[in-house]
């Protein structure tokens, strides 16, 4: 109950509160992109050669590839040859420890409320911060290696456990999975790397924090969860970027690998620059995520709030390969002003007693059009497999607007399949009746929008539910009266 | 404390009130009766602020200050609660949330500090005594399948949880069964104060053997055709309302 509360009490008449940018010493990528690029950021990570040719395969593949166009989104031909391709503040050597982080940087994250100095944190949470290109630091991992536990970057990762990233590196989402995924596998500059050992409980909630802040720079990162058997955790994802006129790209491959029994609770709070009022500027947002239930009665859980970016392409999704494995989505997904988001999830079930569950809910505001595409794939052998989706489109106003594209496709009897769909207005009713409790209008689109996400609120842990509803009261400002 | 002048107003052109005066003083209660239709909902949500009534004549004035400059919040925060005939439902919103928000908002345009989770959890539970409401009930989203009574009793839980100053009670005993109108009347009655003021519409002269109005008025055509004490609801209940129709439209027709 403290929750809303505090959210309502911050509410203040801010628009987007991340679009500052801060000037630091940058080691950048040439502009442009060609095999000397990708060449150019391996060496500059100092990377093995298995994965230069990886990367290498994936460009030659990427090259062959048409970017998607059935999402119902439109957006100017992005040039790529205009991007650079990495860019990372420059620190004269690795740090080993926050107290060797440059402040400048720390002081970033300082900013955006991150805290990245382990004894003023929350307890509970481990955070991988990464900024433009890099991650720059890491908390919690004394503790955590304790238990066996890795959580680091992606480049320490390639360097400390080169034999776990060539085991499950591209083994989710392959380089040949889709244009923006065989992009991202040529060209990925860091990301989180997190391996939870078998049967262990991961005791804190992990967390990575993107910023984009380099100005023309796709962002690129690539994250990589493995549970083994018996083992389990809870990972967050927060991300903020400057405001800027021009658009950014941001593609990003996420990678989860579920074991038997595993359990795996990926949440997004994603808050990229949306664009201004009049839709100029705002980040691409083409995101691949995909988990594998690997073993048998294995759960992966994605978790979404998405509010920002001009454009969302996304949908997590999950392989439920394992004999009684879960895969949950749960969704929020708010558009306003020229905002576009096509946003949902894939379930495909292969092995027997599977069961997945899929709850979205799109709020559209403006001119804002907010699509849900969802597919639901039942194999020949996944007897008994069983799922339930439930769609609900909120609409502010008459100018924006909302669309659901279910896909279903069964090749097993057994299967028992529902599918529930509503649309609905925020009622004038509604707010009259707030208003007349005393509660100002944007007051009571925040406690509308809040109840009726509810569902996927709940999912989320504690502190990012505050942020989530803020963000959600703050994207939808201004949209009614 | 209430002067309503020559009210007129109108839904998408159709004129609905027709010429309402009103006085209400602190301490009254008064009775609003008359047929369906004739306009006792349109007058309650004219006072309330409902932007889709255009008043098109007249004024409203309100502890002296003209009520109909205000915003539908501000007026709550000034102090005047509807009882909605037809609650509506906020899916996902608990009551005790919605009313924490609802307080603390009303407080803030009083000048007072925000009421921290006990101090609102302590006067909640006292409120809750008074029209014996469930804390379970609370704890559910907002009127979502509440049953009619539920909804009119959380309405007056509502309203003693606001402690406004002019309270209008629509059809509030309408879905009530017997031994709910006794709490609810009684609630009512326990509110009551010489510095506040109770508009009761209703078509039970029941209600007001609890609630024992001052003034009743019979609202016919956007108009109030007839005033008098109590009494004139028994007259009402005994005769209908034929004989003050009647008496109107043959000195309309004049
Ligand atoms: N949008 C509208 N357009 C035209 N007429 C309307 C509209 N809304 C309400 N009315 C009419 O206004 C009149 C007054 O309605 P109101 O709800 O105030 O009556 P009431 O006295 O409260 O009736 P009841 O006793 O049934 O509750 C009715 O004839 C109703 O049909
Ligand atoms: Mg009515």
């Amino acid at each position: 109950m403290s929750k809303d509360n505090q959210i309502l009490e911050e509410l203040t008449s801010k628009e987007y509160e991340h679009g500052w940018s801060v000037n630091y010493e940058v080691d950048e990528a040439p502009i442009g992109l060609s095999e000397d690029t990708i060449k150019w950021i391996s060496a500059k990570k100092e990377e093995p050669t298995w994965l230069l040719d990886w990367r290498l395969k994936a460009y030659k593949t990427w090259l062959s590839m048409d970017e998607p166009k059935w999402a119902n989104v439109h957006y100017p031909k992005i040039d790529l040859q205009s991007l650079k391709f990495y860019s990372a503040p420059k620190q004269s050597k690795k740090p080993k420890n926050l107290n060797e982080v440059d402040p400048e940087l720390l002081d970033i994250y300082k900013r955006l409320g991150i805290n990245l100095n382990e004894q003023k944190r929350l307890q509970g949470i481990a955070v991988d911060a990464v900024l433009d290109s890099v991650s720059v630091a890491t908390t919690f991992k004394d503790t955590l290696s304790k238990l066996g536990i890795i959580f680091c970057s992606f480049s320490e990762a390639v360097k400390e456990h080169p034999e776990l990233i060539k085991k499950y590196l591209g083994s989710v989402v392959p380089i040949t999975d889709n244009y923006y995924a065989a992009l991202n596998s040529a060209v990925f500059s860091d990301g989180s790397f997190c391996f939870i050992p078998k049967g262990v409980r991961c005791p804190m909630e992990l967390s990575t924090y993107f910023r984009i802040n380099a100005a023309n720079t796709g962002q690129f990162e690539r994250t990589l969860i493995v549970a083994e058997d018996e083992s389990y955790c809870s990972y967050l994802e927060g991300c903020t970027a400057p405001q800027r006129d021009e658009n950014q790209l941001h593609a990003a491959v996420v990678e989860i690998y579920a074991g038997t029994h595993a359990e795996v609770k990926y949440s997004t709070v994603q808050n990229w620059f949306p664009g201004d009022k009049e839709g100029k500027g705002g980040i691409y947002n083409f995101v691949t995520k995909r988990g594998i239930c690997a073993g048998d009665h294995s759960k992966i859980s994605w978790t979404q709030v998405e509010t920002g970016s001009a454009v969302t392409w996304k949908y997590p999704s999950c392989i439920l390969k394992g004999d009684y494995s879960i895969g949950e989505f749960y969704s929020v997904a708010v558009t306003n002003n020229y905002q576009q988001a096509d946003t949902g999830t894939k379930m495909i079930h292969i092995g027997k007693n599977t069961k997945s569950r899929i709850v979205s809910k799109g709020i559209s505001a403006g001119k804002s059009q907010n699509s849900y595409r969802g597919q639901v794939q039942v194999m020949k052998r996944a007897t008994n497999a069983r799922n339930f989706s439930q769609c609900d489109s909120l609409l502010m106003g008459d100018r924006c607007g909302a669309h659901t594209f279910p896909y279903i496709d069964i090749n097993n009897p057994s299967a028992k399949v529902e599918h529930e769909a509503t649309t609905s207005k925020i009622g004038e009713d509604q707010i009259f009746y707030c208003n007349q409790r005393g509660i100002a209008t944007e007051d009571a689109v925040a406690l509308i929008v809040n109840g009726y996400a509810k569902e996927v609120l709940n999912q989320l842990p504690m502190e990012f539910a505050v942020e989530a509803q803020k963000l959600l009261a703050l994207t939808l400002e201004g949209s009614v009266g | 404390m209430l002067s309503i002048k020559n009210l007129h107003a109108s839904i998408e052109g159709t004129p609905i009130l027709r010429g309402i005066n009103l006085e209400v003083k602190a301490g009254e209660v008064h009775a609003i009766m008359g047929p369906n239709g004739s306009g006792k909902s349109t007058l309650a949500s004219v006072l309330a602020g409902r932007e889709e009534y255009e008043v098109t004549e007249g004024e409203v004035s309100f502890n002296g200050k003209d009520l109909l400059d205000y915003s539908p919040e501000d007026r709550a925060r000034e102090g005047v609660f509807l009882a909605f005939q037809y609650p509506v439902e906020i899916p996902g919103v608990s009551s005790t949330n919605f009313l924490r928000t609802a307080v603390n908002q009303v407080r803030e345009y009083r000048g007072l500090e925000p009421l921290d989770a006990v101090k609102f959890l302590t006067l909640m539970k006292e409120k809750m005594k008074l029209v014996e409401i469930d804390q379970k009930l609370l704890s559910r989203s907002l009127n979502e399948g509440f049953s009619g009574g539920e909804k009119k009793r959380n309405e007056i839980f509502q309203m003693a949880m606001l402690e406004p100053k002019l309270s209008i009670l629509d059809e509030t005993d309408s879905g009530l069964d017997i031994d709910a109108l006794k709490i609810v009347s009684n609630g009512v009655n326990q509110l009551k104060s010489k510095d506040n003021a109770t508009i009761v519409v209703t078509h039970y002269q029941r209600l007001l053997d609890y609630i024992v109005p001052d003034y009743v008025h019979v609202l016919y055509k956007g108009r109030i055709v007839k005033s008098g004490t109590k009494e004139l609801a028994l007259e009402l209940e005994e005769k209908g309302y034929d004989w003050i129709k009647e008496a109107v439209d043959s000195e309309a027709t004049v």
